[in-house]
């Protein structure tokens, strides 16, 4: 883990110095405005039960499904394109610190972006000063599920750039794995075959899998350990296997 | 003991892809401060074996040391003591020529007080100074293949492995890189591979030729010329009765003949060139022979140097006969 530092520093650096990420950034942060702003006008109109934060995570899954496959498509993708992987990995480096390394500065910047829409909230609490709106409960519970839940999203873009030379192959790998996840498990609960006896524990398992309802319970102040656990072990367990699938396509290279 | 140890050793490599072999059996070994010129026609299994010799690739069986080192067992150890520049050279596009180095040097694990010296030292070395800051992807191919050398060199690893450092480079970038990889001489062991067979003749003090995942020659140059070749080749211009010459040949070596003869030109004079299978220089006796007696007018006497080429092509050529008579007889 010596070089862990030096690649994660280097990874960061050649992110922000990258046209690419503030284009991604850029069209990011237009999506949440405008979202923000609509969410607000609903306000102007008529009186809400939720507060404007718990409204605004509610659509978090909007940017994560093109921001994620955005930031994370290049990685591995683009090393193994232009074959630097090989020059990386004769020097005393292991396939472990190169994808902590990417992993790490790609998490990085998620953050980042998700911290730029702290914004939105600030300028709300200045010019509209109505305690109401400005709810510290959700807001702190919204972002927690933003950064838990960034830890899976994030390893699973790389896992998908490790599979492919294309970065747009990785890209829609991850698409469709993110879609599946935040849309396809509660969707799963619809099959009418899950409901027979048989299934139940197949059927308890998909519930807890639930990304939408996750953030549901952070925004509400609930911090579930499984939840949080569901997060962690996926997240190290779709890091392993981009590990693996590194030194597997290095093997048949 | 590690530093009496040569720097490369190579014991009965195999490595197989999915049930093709790409490199069956090689073994050799390399000096300290040696220049090793590997060839081979494509898919003869170099790139396999220098990926082997860095580490990069795990091998099927057989031992590779480094320095006395095992590849297998200290891979860290080995990885510190190569300079590898990959086939085709990939470097990142969107980094500056200093910066990549700097990076580069940081993973190689160069304390950073004596990295900025060395990347100075370096970038005058390759003559690179002048594109310190520009980014990679924006470089010619000359500049990008010696930003690979120079970041082959950075660490001034005992060993330095290149493969194919001069494809695609013109004629006066190949001399620059040249020069370059014979300034290295002494201080470094080198194994390169090239399909310019000047270029490997004119640095490398032996040469590999690897065919169908065998060695199938080595030696120096003028050795392997000797050995596969296995005859001389002089070519003469004479004047006078063609059917006269085999006996007069006869005289000076039996197993000098004609190997081929021109039409006489307007002097009269023919082109002829005659092969011995005798390796001492027959050039006097031929030349006394020739001219004694009045028979024959001499003009011209040369001894032909076949070219690496040459050898090149034998040695492959005889290794393919070998594997299709072994084809045959199973």
């Amino acid at each position: 883990m010596k070089h862990l530092p030096t690649i994660l520093g280097h990874e960061i650096r050649m992110l922000l110095v990258s046209p690419s990420t503030y284009i991604a950034a850029a069209f990011f942060l237009g999506v949440m405005g405008t979202i923000f702003t609509g969410i607000l006008e609903n306000y102007s109109k008529a009186a809400q039960e939720a507060s404007p934060a718990q409204v605004f995570f509610q659509l978090f899954w909007i940017p994560v499904l093109f921001i994620v496959p955005l930031l994370t498509m290049k990685s591995l993708a683009e090393e193994r394109r232009l074959g630097t992987i090989e020059t990386l990995l004769t020097t005393s480096v292991s396939t472990t610190e190169v994808v902590l390394g990417k992993y790490g500065a790609t998490y990085f910047l998620y953050l980042l972006l998700w911290g730029s829409t702290g914004g939105f909230f600030y300028i709300l609490h200045r010019f509209a000063s109505d305690a109401r709106f400005l709810d510290p409960g959700p807001l702190i519970g919204g972002y927690l599920f933003i950064a838990l839940s960034g830890l899976l999203f994030v390893a699973l873009g790389i896992f998908a750039s490790s599979l492919s030379r294309s970065q747009s192959v990785a890209g829609i790998i991850c698409f469709a794995a993110l879609l599946g996840l935040i849309i396809g498990v509660p969707g799963l609960l619809q099959l009418p075959a899950l409901n027979a006896e048989t299934f139940r524990p197949v059927r308890s398992a998909i519930e807890y899998a639930q990304v939408i309802e996750h953030l549901g319970d952070f925004t509400r102040g609930v911090v579930d350990t499984r939840e949080v656990l569901f997060y962690l072990s996926g997240t190290v367990l779709t890091l392993i296997f981009t590990i693996l699938s590194l030194e597997a396509k290095q093997l048949h290279s | 003991m590690p530093d009496a140890a040569p720097a490369i050793e190579v014991e009965h490599l195999v490595k197989t892809y999915a049930g093709v072999t790409a490199v069956n059996d090689i073994s050799f070994s390399v000096a300290r401060g040696e220049i090793i010129g590997f060839l081979g026609p494509n898919g003869a299994g170099k790139s396999t074996t220098m990926r082997i010799l860095t580490g990069y690739l795990p091998a099927t069986s057989g031992h590779v040391r480094i320095c006395g080192m095992s590849v297998t067992t200290q891979p860290d150890e080995v990885k510190r003591r190569v300079g590898y520049m990959p086939e085709n050279n990939p470097l990142p596009e969107d980094m500056r020529v200093s910066e990549y180095l700097y990076f580069r040097g940081r993973l190689k694990e160069i304390p950073r007080r004596k990295l900025g010296p060395r990347i100075d030292e370096v970038l005058e070395v390759c003559d690179l100074k002048r594109v310190r800051h520009k980014i990679i992807g924006k470089l010619s191919k000359g500049y990008r293949q010696r930003v690979g050398v120079a970041e082959a060199i950075l660490a001034e690893p005992p060993v330095i492995i290149m493969d194919e450092p001069t494809i695609g480079l013109d004629p006066h970038q190949i001399l620059i890189v040249r020069d370059l990889i014979a300034s290295l001489r002494g201080r470094m062991t080198l194994i390169i591979s090239s399909h310019i067979l000047p270029e490997i003749e004119m640095t490398c003090d032996r040469v590999l030729i690897i065919n169908g995942g065998r060695v199938v020659a080595q030696g120096t140059p003028a050795a392997l010329r000797r050995e596969i070749l296995g005859r001389l080749t002089y070519a003469i211009e004479v004047a006078g009765d063609p059917a006269a010459l085999p006996a007069l040949l006869a005289g000076v070596e039996p197993s000098l003949r004609i190997d081929t003869a021109g039409e006489p030109d307007a002097d009269g004079f023919r082109r002829i060139t005659l092969t011995t299978e005798q390796t001492a220089e027959l050039g006097e006796p031929l030349h006394r022979a020739l001219t004694a007696g009045g028979a024959f007018r001499l003009r011209a006497l040369s001894r032909m140097n076949p070219t690496l080429e040459d050898v090149f092509l034998a040695a492959t050529r005889r290794s393919w006969d070998v594997r299709s008579e072994d084809l045959r007889k199973s």
